[in-house]
């Protein structure tokens, strides 16, 4: 194992102390815990948003925290839910007296941790309420399974369930909302390379120089298939192809787009990426509002991206391109 | 907490940490790589924790103990679930300062219906309820005849480890293995394998008494 690291216990604790020096002017520490919340609580009146999960995936979530997005988010251990603790912690932090909004990646741990937070604040009669995102199509969605994975369309949640708390929507409507994002986001990824769990020290799964690995999970879970690697054209096209048989979209149809580097991917191939992700979606008569290109929701060092295709509204489209401050994403 | 206590859930917790690589392994096969680095983890936190509860004799308060440990320190689906169970076992043991063979049995009854509770799962669905679930059985079985907690337990592991075995022949529909569909099966799930290694640590830590 390779890595800038001091020592593998430490990782989470470090990057967050960090990450607040770095981002004192958006986000501070909850003493004592592995929670960042806005540097300035926004005033009463406002629906608060909570995201977290495993660590790794940085800039997700502490990144996106700040006006028009996240109001806190909790680091787990890399790869690893959050405990109830910390997940409670982040909701007492950012409560308003309007309510929180938990926003959960489809994963039974998450799901579970999540699930008994808001089991402890309820008790305390804060308002808390979760939507899941299981935007990844690599993966079935049967009736007898768990549903599909949570990956980079959640960044997509964060931005416009974050618009519509900051315009002070009740909890209710920033629910429909982040719901209606989910409902109408699709994603899917692959992996050149793996990547290694500090704590593991050495590679999660292992590829051949040649190989890759079609629809990979966001922690290295196996993806649908593995093959010999091709192009860029051929492997978009393929990724494209899955995202569209599961969300038809009809000509015309308005779209926001996000190319998601997984950590080490150059921007230079992302933008290869795109320019193919581009032409396919102009080919269908699909015309793209909005594109995200760059490293959102990463994978430690993992080689590789997923392509993550928004049906837009009317509503939608303008929340989506509201304005964000935080440190992750700055939109005007 | 009496020095009998304190070594048998150290003996499970030693256990654990000590095969983290081998419970890791089994997770990267089939899920995200963490089982053993989740569970070493809790139960190195449940060791500190120990250290302060020296004077408790009252089973369930330590094991109530254990529960929170481990929901605050695990994560993961492992997290909630094994301390859920540990909180809900806490019940039945509660005020007791020595077990028997029935109120182990409830104990077990308890701890699977809260994992049952939390994780929505059954039995047959490739998850640590395939090892507990026939290991409780056995137990009962052998309740029923009149069997000592060894023996008892003796039950339990063997139909426990049939259990761990039994989750190679089908595919996961519940946890992060059930992405996998059909490629999950052929694979041991690392949760019932640290079931069923507890339950077993349990078995021999009595025996050396
Ligand atoms: N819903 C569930 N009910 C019971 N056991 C489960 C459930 N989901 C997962 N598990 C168990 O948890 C184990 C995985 O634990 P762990 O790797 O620590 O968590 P994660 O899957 O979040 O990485 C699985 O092997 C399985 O036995
Ligand atoms: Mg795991």
């Amino acid at each position: 194992m390779k890595k800038v690291i001091n020592v593998p216990e430490q990782v989470v604790e470090e990057m967050l102390q960090g990450m607040v020096l770095a981002h004192s002017q958006y986000v501070k520490r909850v003493d004592g815990f592995e929670v960042l919340v806005r540097a300035k609580k926004p005033g009463a009146g406002k629906v608060a948003l909570v995201s977290g999960g495993g660590s790794g995936h940085e800039p997700s979530h502490a990144g996106f925290v700040g006006r028009g997005m996240l109001d806190g988010a909790v680091a787990g251990a890399v790869f690893t839910s959050p405990t109830p603790d910390q997940v409670y912690e982040a909701v007492k932090a950012v409560d308003n007296g309007k309510g929180v909004l938990l926003i959960i990646k489809n994963y039974s741990g998450d799901v579970m941790n999540f699930e008994m937070a808001i089991e402890m604040a309820n008790a305390d009669g804060i308002t808390v309420d979760k939507v899941i995102v299981n935007d990844d199509v690599a993966v079935e969605n049967s009736t007898w399974t768990i549903g599909r994975r949570g990956i980079a369309g959640t960044v997509l949640v964060h931005k416009i369930a974050g618009a519509k708390a900051e315009a002070g929507a009740e909890l209710e409507e920033v629910k429909r909302i982040a719901d209606k994002v989910i409902h109408n986001v699709r994603s899917m990824g692959m992996a050149l390379d793996s990547c290694t769990v500090p704590a593991a020290g050495k590679p999660s799964f292992v590829l051949e120089e040649n190989e890759i690995e079609i629809g990979m999970g966001i922690h290295g879970e196996p993806g649908t298939h593995r093959e010999v690697l091709r192009t860029a054209d051929e492997i978009t096209d393929h990724l494209v192809d899955k995202i569209l048989a599961d969300m038809p979209l009809a000509v015309g149809q308005e779209v926001a787009v996000l190319i998601n580097g997984l950590g080490a991917t150059p921007l230079m191939e992302l933008y290869i990426v795109n320019r193919k992700v581009a032409a396919l979606l102009k080919e269908k008569g699909l015309h793209i509002a909005k594109t995200y290109v760059g490293n959102y929701m990463t994978s430690l060092e993992m080689a590789g991206f997923s392509i993550s295709i928004l049906k837009l509204d009317s509503e939608l489209k303008e929340l989506l391109l509201a304005p964000a401050d935080t440190p992750a994403l700055v939109q005007f | 907490m009496s020095g009998e206590l304190y070594e048998v859930i150290s003996a499970v917790g030693e256990t654990i940490i000590g095969n983290r690589q081998m419970l890791t392994d089994l997770d990267a096969a089939i899920g995200d790589g963490d089982h053993g680095i989740n569970m070493a983890r809790g139960f190195e936190a449940v060791k500190a924790k120990l250290q302060t509860l020296e004077t408790e004799s009252d089973i369930g308060k330590v094991l109530k103990t254990v529960g929170m440990t481990l929901i605050s320190s695990v994560g993961g689906a492992a997290g909630p679930l094994y301390g859920t169970a540990f909180l809900r076992a806490a019940v039945p043991s509660q005020g007791k300062t020595e077990l028997d063979v029935e109120t182990i049995g409830l104990m077990l009854e308890a701890a699977i219906a809260g994992i049952k509770e939390r994780g929505k799962a059954t039995t047959g669905e490739k998850t640590m309820l395939d090892a507990l679930v026939p290991a409780y059985e056995a137990f009962q079985d052998g309740a029923k005849t009149g069997k000592s907690v060894i023996e008892c337990l003796e039950l339990a592991c063997e139909a426990a480890q049939q259990g761990v075995e039994f989750t190679k022949t089908i595919i996961a529909t519940k946890g992060r293995a059930s992405y996998l569909g059909e490629r999950s099966r052929g694979h041991q799930d690392p949760g019932a394998t640290s079931s069923y290694i507890m339950l077993k640590a349990l078995l021999e830590h009595l025996r050396r008494q």
